[in-house]
C-alpha cells in the first residue's frame, strides 16, 4: 500500500512498486485522460503533471511518486467548468480523434504555469516530445496561445479561484 | 389527404423502445405508382425511415448511422443534417453510430463515403419523416398539408394551432420505406447546416471523459495481452507456460497454435506476464521478406494481372518531345497514436465485441466465422479508438478479444496491443510503382499520355475470418482470402490512375499484384496518394519542359469547371504568379486532384524551405482550396483538409516501413519517425468553395495526394532536382543536391 496524491486527494494504492503511474491512474483510479500510446516515452500521450512538471506517466514507476502531487487533465476542470486550457481547446476545436490531446494539454499547462507568455517557438519546443497523427498541430498551437491569453486575463481579474 | 394504416408493431432489438409503423395511403400514391428509382445514399440498402430516425413518445429524437466516428467529426455533421431537415434544435437530437444491434449495415466507414452514403440517407430520411409528420398534423387539423409549416419540433397551422412531433408520433410511429425523392429544404433557408457547429465529442475529450474503447471498464473486466510471433509465418515450437501461470494476477494463458495470450486481473500485470510469456516462447522463423531497398524491382518483377483501364486515341495530336519518369512509394504505416484495443464478452451463447473497427457488420461476419458461431449471436458495437486512417489493427484486436473471451465465459476481456505490435502487425499501406511517359506537341500541350501502376490490392479488410491475425494464428487456421483488385470507378491501386485532364491520347494500365510480401490493406486515400503524387509531379515536369507556369499548364489541360475553380482559388489565395521568385532556399509548389475523379476537389499550393547543407525540407505554408459540394460543417471540413495536408507531409517527407528478411524492423516512433512539432508549418489556410444544394462529396481523403505532390514540386522548385522516390528524406534531397 502506498499513498498517492492525485488531483488534490490522497489515494491508497495497492500495486507493485514498479507499476508505471499511467496504469495506476487508469486501472486503479479509473481516470481516462492519460493515454497509453507507446509505453516508451516516445509519444507524450500519457503526460501528466507531477509537482508542477510535465512527466511521461508510462515510464514513471509508482515508487518514485511518494509524497508528490500528481495532476491529471481531470484535475484541471470539467465540461461544466472548464479550465482555461480546456476552454481554449474547445474554442479552437483543437482535436480530430483527440487521443493525443490530453497529454498535449498537460504539457502546455505545465509550460503556461512557469511561462505565462510563451513565444511560438517556446510552445513548439515544449511540444517536441508529443506526436499527433491526425495533423491537428496548427489548431493545437492556436489553442495553447489562446489558453495563455485566457490565463493572463484571469490573472488580471481579482476574482478568487479564477486561476487554475 | 393521407390515410395512415397501422400495419405492424415491433420492438427494436436491444433498445426497448416501441417503434410503430405505418404504410402510406393516397398522399404518396402517385409517387408509389411510378416505377421506383431507388432512394439516395444508404437508403438504397436500408430503406426504412426508422432505420435512420426515431422519434419516441417522450419527444426524444435519435439518429442512427451505420458509419463509425473515427475522429472525422461526422457525428456532429449528421446531427446538423438531421436537425436541419427535421426542423428541430441541434441539441435536441442524439446520434447513435455503428452497432450491429441497432444501426443499418453500411459496410465500412471508408473511402470518404460517410457524408455521401450516410449523410445523404439521414438528410433524406429526416426530410421524409418531417413530411409524414406534417401529413399527420394535416389530418388532425383537417387542413391541407401545404398550409402547414414546421418549427422547432412542432407542426404549426396558420390559425396558430400547434402539434409537437411527440404527439404526432405517439401511438403511431413511422416504419415506412423511403421514397426515391425527398422535398429537401432550400439551402438558402438553412439554419444548422452550413454552420461551424462545435463538435459534440470534443468537450469529453478535453476533460478526461470516457471517450474511447480504451476507456471502457466493465464490471469484472480482465486484461489481456497477446504474444505475437516475431515475424510473418513464424511457428511456435515450444512454450512452457507454467511459470507465467503462477505470476501475480494471472487468470490464465490462452494457447491455440501460434496464438498466445495471457489474461490478468490488473492491467500492468498483463504487461509483465506478457513479457515473461514472450521470453518463454520459442519460435521458428522464416525468411520471406523482400529487399526493402529495391521495391521498384520487387514490385515490377512479381507476377501481375494487367488490365488497360483507360484508353483514348486521337491521331491528330502529335507529340514532339517525350518525357519518362518512374515513381516509387514504400510501405507506410497508419501509425495510430493509440495501439489497437477491444473488449469482448461471451454471455451465454452471445458474443459482444466493443471495437474501433471501421465495419461492424463485416467484422461480425468474420468473428462469427472464426468462432464458428451464427452471425446473429455476435454483436459488434463501435466505440471510438485512436484515429486509424484506414485498416489498422482494430479488427485484429477485436478478433483477439473475442477469441480470448470465449475461453473465459461471462468475463469481459479487454485486449490492448502494445506499441511494437501495432507497428509490426498492422496491415500497411501498400508499396507502389508508377511509370509515366508523355509527349508535348508544338504548342506545349500534352499529345499523348501513358501511365502504368504496379500495386497490391488496397483492401484486405475482414469479411472472411482469414483476414484477421488471430484466425490466421490458431491451430486450425483460416486461409487468407485471395486478394481482389477494388473495382473502378473508385479503384484501389488504380484509384486516381486515370487522369482527370483532357488528353487527346491516353493509355492507363493497372498491374495488379496478387502476391503480398508484406501484410497490407487500406490506408487513407489508397492508391490515390501515390497516383496523384506521380501524376501531379509529372505535370510539373511537363510544364517545365513546355516552359509553362504549373498552374496555367494544369488549366490548359482541364475542362472540369469545378476543378478549374479550386485551382484558381488556391492560386489566387496563395498569390501565385507565373513570374514568382521564391526566396533563396525556398520553392513554390502546386498540385490538384479530384479524389477518385468523383469525390471532392482539392488544390494545394505550398512553400517549402530546403536546407542546402542538410537536405532537410520543411513545409513553410500551404494554401488549399476544396469543393466538397454542399458543406455541412465548414470548420469540420477545414479540420479534415488541414489534417490531410499535415499528415501527407509527414508520409511524404519521412515515412517508410523497414524490414529485414524475417521481421518488420520499424517497431516504434524511433524506428518509424513521423512529423514532430519543430517541423510543423507556420501557416495552413483552407478555402472552401461551397456548392449549396449539390450532393455531399467525400472529403476526408482528398488532400493526401495533392499535398504530397505540391510539396514535391516545391522541393523541385527550390533545388532544381526532381525526387521521385518516396519518402523525400533529408538524405535523398541532400544526395540529389550534391549530384
Amino acid at each position: 500500500m502506498m499513498t498517492l496524491k492525485v488531483n488534490g486527494r490522497d489515494h491508497q494504492i495497492d500495486a507493485e512498486a514498479d507499476t508505471p503511474l499511467l496504469y495506476v491512474l487508469r486501472d486503479d483510479l479509473a481516470l481516462n485522460a492519460a493515454k497509453f500510446g507507446c509505453g516508451l516515452g516516445q509519444c507524450g500521450a500519457c503526460t501528466v503533471i507531477v509537482d508542477g512538471k510535465a512527466v511521461l506517466s508510462c515510464v514513471t514507476p509508482l515508487m518514485l511518486l511518494e509524497g508528490k502531487q500528481v495532476t491529471t487533465l481531470e484535475g484541471l476542470g470539467t465540461i461544466a467548468d472548464p479550465a482555461p486550457i480546456q476552454r481554449a481547446f474547445m474554442d479552437e476545436q483543437a482535436a480530430q480523434c483527440g487521443y493525443c490531446i490530453a497529454g498535449m494539454m498537460m504539457r502546455a499547462q505545465a509550460l503556461l504555469m512557469r511561462n505565462a507568455s510563451p513565444s511560438d517557438e517556446d510552445i513548439r519546443n515544449e511540444l517536441e516530445p508529443h506526436l499527433c497523427r491526425c495533423g491537428t498541430h496548427m489548431r493545437i498551437l492556436r489553442a495553447i496561445r489562446r489558453a495563455a491569453g485566457l490565463m493572463n486575463r484571469a490573472d488580471l481579474s481579482s476574482e478568487p479561484g479564477a486561476v487554475r | 389527404m393521407s390515410t395512415l394504416v397501422l400495419d405492424r408493431r415491433r420492438v427494436l432489438a436491444g433498445s426497448g423502445a416501441l417503434v410503430v409503423s405505418f404504410s402510406l395511403g393516397r398522399a404518396f400514391a402517385q409517387d408509389q405508382a411510378a416505377p421506383t428509382p431507388s432512394p439516395p445514399g444508404s437508403l438504397k440498402t436500408s430503406p426504412y425511415l426508422d432505420s435512420w430516425i426515431r422519434i419516441d413518445a417522450d419527444g426524444s429524437i435519435t439518429v442512427f448511422t451505420g458509419k463509425a466516428e473515427l475522429g472525422q467529426g461526422f457525428k456532429t455533421a449528421f446531427q446538423q443534417v438531421a436537425a436541419e431537415e427535421l426542423d428541430v434544435a441541434f441539441a435536441s437530437l442524439k446520434v447513435v453510430t455503428a452497432d450491429t444491434g441497432l444501426t443499418a449495415n453500411e459496410g465500412y466507414t471508408a473511402g470518404s463515403h460517410s457524408m455521401q452514403d450516410s449523410g445523404t440517407a439521414i438528410q433524406n430520411a429526416a426530410a421524409q419523416a418531417r413530411e409524414l409528420l406534417v401529413a399527420e398534423a394535416a389530418r388532425r387539423f383537417d387542413l391541407p398539408a401545404d398550409q402547414l409549416r414546421t418549427e422547432n419540433g412542432e407542426v404549426v397551422a396558420p390559425d396558430g394551432r400547434r402539434a409537437g412531433y411527440r404527439e404526432l408520433v405517439a401511438g403511431d410511429l413511422l416504419h415506412v420505406q423511403a421514397q426515391a425523392k425527398s422535398r429537401l429544404k432550400d439551402p438558402a433557408t438553412f439554419k444548422v447546416m452550413g454552420q461551424a457547429v462545435p463538435r459534440v465529442d470534443i468537450p469529453a475529450k478535453v476533460t478526461g471523459g470516457a471517450a474511447y474503447v480504451q476507456d471502457m471498464r466493465l464490471p469484472g473486466m480482465v486484461h489481456a495481452r497477446i504474444v505475437r510471433p516475431p515475424g510473418y509465418g513464424a511457428q511456435l515450437v515450444d512454450c512452457d507456460t507454467s511459470a507465467v501461470e503462477k505470476m501475480p494476477g494471472v487468470v490464465g494463458v490462452v494457447r491455440d497454435g501460434n496464438f498466445l495470450a495471457v489474461v490478468t486481473k490488473k492491467e500492468f500485470q498483463s504487461v509483465k506476464a506478457m513479457r515473461a510469456l514472450s521470453a518463454a516462447a520459442k519460435w521458428k522463423e522464416t525468411a520471406s521478406l523482400p529487399d526493402q531497398d529495391d521495391l521498384l524491382r520487387v514490385l515490377t518483377s512479381l507476377p501481375s494481372q494487367d488490365s488497360v483501364i483507360f484508353e483514348r486515341n486521337d491521331a491528330s495530336a502529335v507529340g514532339q518531345s517525350t518525357l519518362e519518369a518512374t515513381y516509387v512509394r514504400p510501405y507506410q504505416s497508419h501509425g495510430s497514436i493509440g495501439p489497437s484495443c477491444a473488449v469482448a464478452q461471451l454471455n451465454g451463447d452471445t458474443m459482444t465485441v466493443w471495437t474501433h473497427t471501421q465495419g461492424v457488420y463485416p467484422d461480425r461476419q468474420a468473428i462469427a466465422e472464426m468462432l464458428r458461431m451464427p452471425p446473429a449471436k455476435v454483436r459488434c458495437i463501435h466505440v471510438e479508438g485512436s484515429g486509424c486512417y484506414g485498416h489498422n489493427g482494430a479488427d485484429d484486436a477485436a478478433a483477439d478479444a473475442a477469441l480470448i473471451a470465449r475461453a473465459f465465459p461471462g468475463r469481459p476481456v479487454r485486449v490492448q496491443w502494445m506499441r511494437e505490435q501495432e507497428h509490426a502487425w498492422e496491415p500497411f499501406g501498400p508499396a507502389m510503382v508508377t511509370r509515366l511517359k508523355a509527349s508535348l506537341d508544338r504548342e506545349g500541350k500534352i499529345a499523348d499520355w501513358n501511365f502504368e501502376v504496379w500495386s497490391n490490392t488496397h483492401s484486405m479488410r475482414p469479411g472472411g475470418a482469414g483476414c484477421m491475425l488471430a484466425a490466421q494464428h490458431v491451430a486450425q487456421p483460416f486461409k487468407v482470402p485471395a486478394p481482389k483488385p477494388l473495382p473502378l470507378p473508385e479503384g484501389g491501386g488504380d484509384r486516381n490512375a486515370i487522369p482527370i485532364y483532357a488528353l487527346p491520347n491516353a493509355h492507363v494500365v493497372h498491374h495488379f499484384i496478387p502476391e503480398m510480401p508484406l501484410r497490407i490493406s487500406a490506408m487513407r486515400a489508397l492508391g490515390a496518394y501515390h497516383n496523384v503524387f506521380s501524376i501531379e509531379s509529372f505535370m510539373d515536369e511537363l510544364a517545365s519542359a513546355a516552359d509553362a507556369d504549373p498552374v496555367e499548364f494544369r488549366l490548359r489541360h482541364l475542362d472540369d469547371p469545378r476543378g478549374r475553380d479550386v485551382i484558381a482559388k488556391a492560386a489566387q489565395e496563395f498569390l501565385w504568379k507565373p513570374d514568382q521568385r521564391p526566396a533563396p532556399g525556398r520553392g513554390f509548389g502546386f498540385a490538384f486532384a479530384r479524389y477518385k475523379n468523383l469525390a471532392a476537389y482539392c488544390a494545394v499550393a505550398s512553400e517549402v524551405e530546403v536546407n542546402g547543407q542538410t537536405g532537410r525540407a520543411r513545409l513553410i505554408r500551404a494554401v488549399a482550396a476544396v469543393d466538397s459540394g454542399q458543406v455541412v460543417n465548414p470548420d469540420g471540413l477545414t479540420n479534415q483538409i488541414e489534417g490531410a495536408i499535415v499528415q501527407s507531409m509527414s508520409w511524404t517527407l519521412y515515412e517508410s516501413v523497414s524490414f529485414d528478411e524475417t521481421r518488420i524492423t520499424s517497431i516504434d516512433w524511433q524506428t518509424y519517425p513521423i512529423l514532430r512539432f519543430g517541423a510543423v508549418p507556420e501557416n495552413i489556410t483552407v478555402h472552401i468553395i461551397n456548392r449549396p444544394g449539390q450532393p455531399f462529396l467525400g472529403s476526408g481523403e482528398t488532400g493526401q495526394g495533392p499535398a504530397a505532390a505540391s510539396i514535391a514540386n516545391a522541393i523541385a522548385n527550390a533545388t532544381g532536382k526532381r525526387l521521385r522516390n518516396l519518402p523525400l528524406t533529408r538524405k535523398r534531397i541532400k544526395d540529389a543536391i550534391d549530384t
